[in-house]
């Protein structure tokens, strides 16, 4: 059995199955006798829990360092407006405005700062809840409401994870700053996508995404149907990309999901699919 | 002696004010539309309203920021020392930067550089008071 795998599942599109496939696949993971962890990266509309209803054990808050600026020794270089990437420190006339919302705490300005007159104050931006679910460790971030500073805590939570051996990430829609913050550095990727156009054309984005960051993945198809698993097919053909499972389109998923229930347990067929899914991975990510 | 004393407090001639406008632009020019927006304004047309001399300043840096277009667009504003900015739309965090640098804000969007000027002149634009718009952020 690997030593400390990490996969995440991702997507393009919102709303294909991330967290159905990876709840699930920590099921399975659990059943096969790994150590797993699940984390919910998707930190601002965390949904995992729905599904796998922990027993939380842990709360803290997670914060983001921000610049206070002491006007006495302040000598108006603009020094730290200089080394901001995020205008979130300028300096204007005779003052120097700090934006605090748009800071993503690097700590640049005083470090640069000549006259020592920045210095730090911790600005909370949500938290993290730690428990188990049925033999799964599980970690989920919560970001506070109207927060749009997400990367600090997605790391956060991926710092918390325990002693595993295998961590299964449920991270962000998309392919900005969050998704990157979850996935950089992962052993292996899963891309759920749905079998339509426009799924199949974020997928692109998501591929595309994988590619440049340099790390190795493969296409799980949800809703899986007949009528456009052709063009599924001819698009992970063209794009040389393994397909390692499909999950049907079927009604009962629908309704075990609307309900919290984890399909893995109340739909015959289904732990079967990810059993295999979790084999694949296996086989995939060690190689 | 009394007439001296009065002398004393009469006003020396003062050097005549030159009172510089920046308006947003869509383009170089006088003739050009007005850009209703500010962070990501094409152009900033900076004009001396004594002379009536104007120079172009491009705000590509602004335009690609992924954030704080408006506070860049602010900063470079402010160190053309206008004393007054002419745009469409501004946001909270690009009014603090504006107010900080003592730049007063009048919202006038209709025609060209020219003709917002001219309204600017004869005092038809009102000089705000907050943003205009949200934050696009938080």
């Amino acid at each position: 059995m690997a030593l400390n795998l990490t996969v995440a599942v991702a997507s393009g599109k919102g709303g294909t199955g991330k967290t159905t496939v990876s709840a699930n696949l920590a099921c399975a993971a659990v059943e096969a006798g790994y150590r797993a962890a699940y984390l919910d990266c998707d930190v601002e509309e965390p949904n995992g829990h729905l599904f796998l209803k922990p027993c939380l054990s842990h709360r803290y808050p997670v914060s983001v360092p921000i610049p206070e600026v002491n006007g006495k020794k302040c000598i108006k270089c603009g020094a730290c407006q200089e080394v901001c990437q995020y205008s979130a420190i300028v300096k204007i006339s005779k003052t120097v405005l700090t934006f605090d919302n748009m800071c993503h705490g690097c700590g640049g300005c005083s470090l640069v700062c000549p006259a020592g007159a920045i210095t730090e104050k911790e600005r909370p931006i949500g938290i993290i809840e730690k428990g188990s679910a049925g033999g799964v460790s599980f970690i989920h971030g919560r970001l506070n409401i109207g927060e749009a500073m997400s990367p600090p805590l997605i790391k956060a939570v991926r710092e918390a994870d325990q002693h595993v051996n295998l961590t299964i990430i449920d991270a962000p829609p998309g392919t900005s700053c969050p998704v990157i913050a979850a996935i950089r550095g992962v052993d292996y990727v899963l891309l759920v996508t749905e079998p339509t156009p426009f799924g199949l054309n974020d997928l692109g984005l998501a591929l595309d995404m994988l590619h440049e960051l340099g790390i190795p993945g493969a296409v799980v198809i949800n809703r899986a149907n007949l009528e456009y698993n052709q063009l599924a097919y001819d698009f992970c053909r063209e794009r040389r990309v393994r397909i390692l499972a499909e999950i049907p389109d079927a009604r009962r998923v629908a309704e075990a999901y609307s309900v919290g229930d984890l399909a893995y347990y109340a739909i015959p067929g289904y732990r079967e699919i990810m059993k295999q899914l979790l084999t694949s991975v296996q086989r995939e990510a060690i190689g | 002696m009394f007439i001296k004393t009065i002398n004393l407090f009469k006003k020396k001639p003062e050097r005549v004010k030159i009172l510089k406008v920046a308006i947003t632009s869509q383009g170089k020019t006088l003739e050009s539309k007005v850009d209703p927006r500010f962070g990501r304004a094409g152009w900033f047309v900076v004009i001396n309203t004594n002379t009536g001399d104007y120079r172009a300043v491009n705000n590509q840096k602004s335009l690609n920021a992924n954030q704080g277009a408006g506070i860049q667009a602010a900063e470079q504003v402010s160190r053309e020392e206008v004393s007054a900015l002419i745009t469409g739309n501004c946001g909270p965090k690009a009014f603090r930067t504006l107010m900080a640098a003592g730049i007063k804000v009048y919202y006038g969007t209709e025609g060209t550089v020219a003709e917002v000027l001219e309204q600017f002149k004869k005092g038809a634009l009102r000089e705000a008071s907050d943003a205009s718009v949200d934050s696009h952020w938080a």
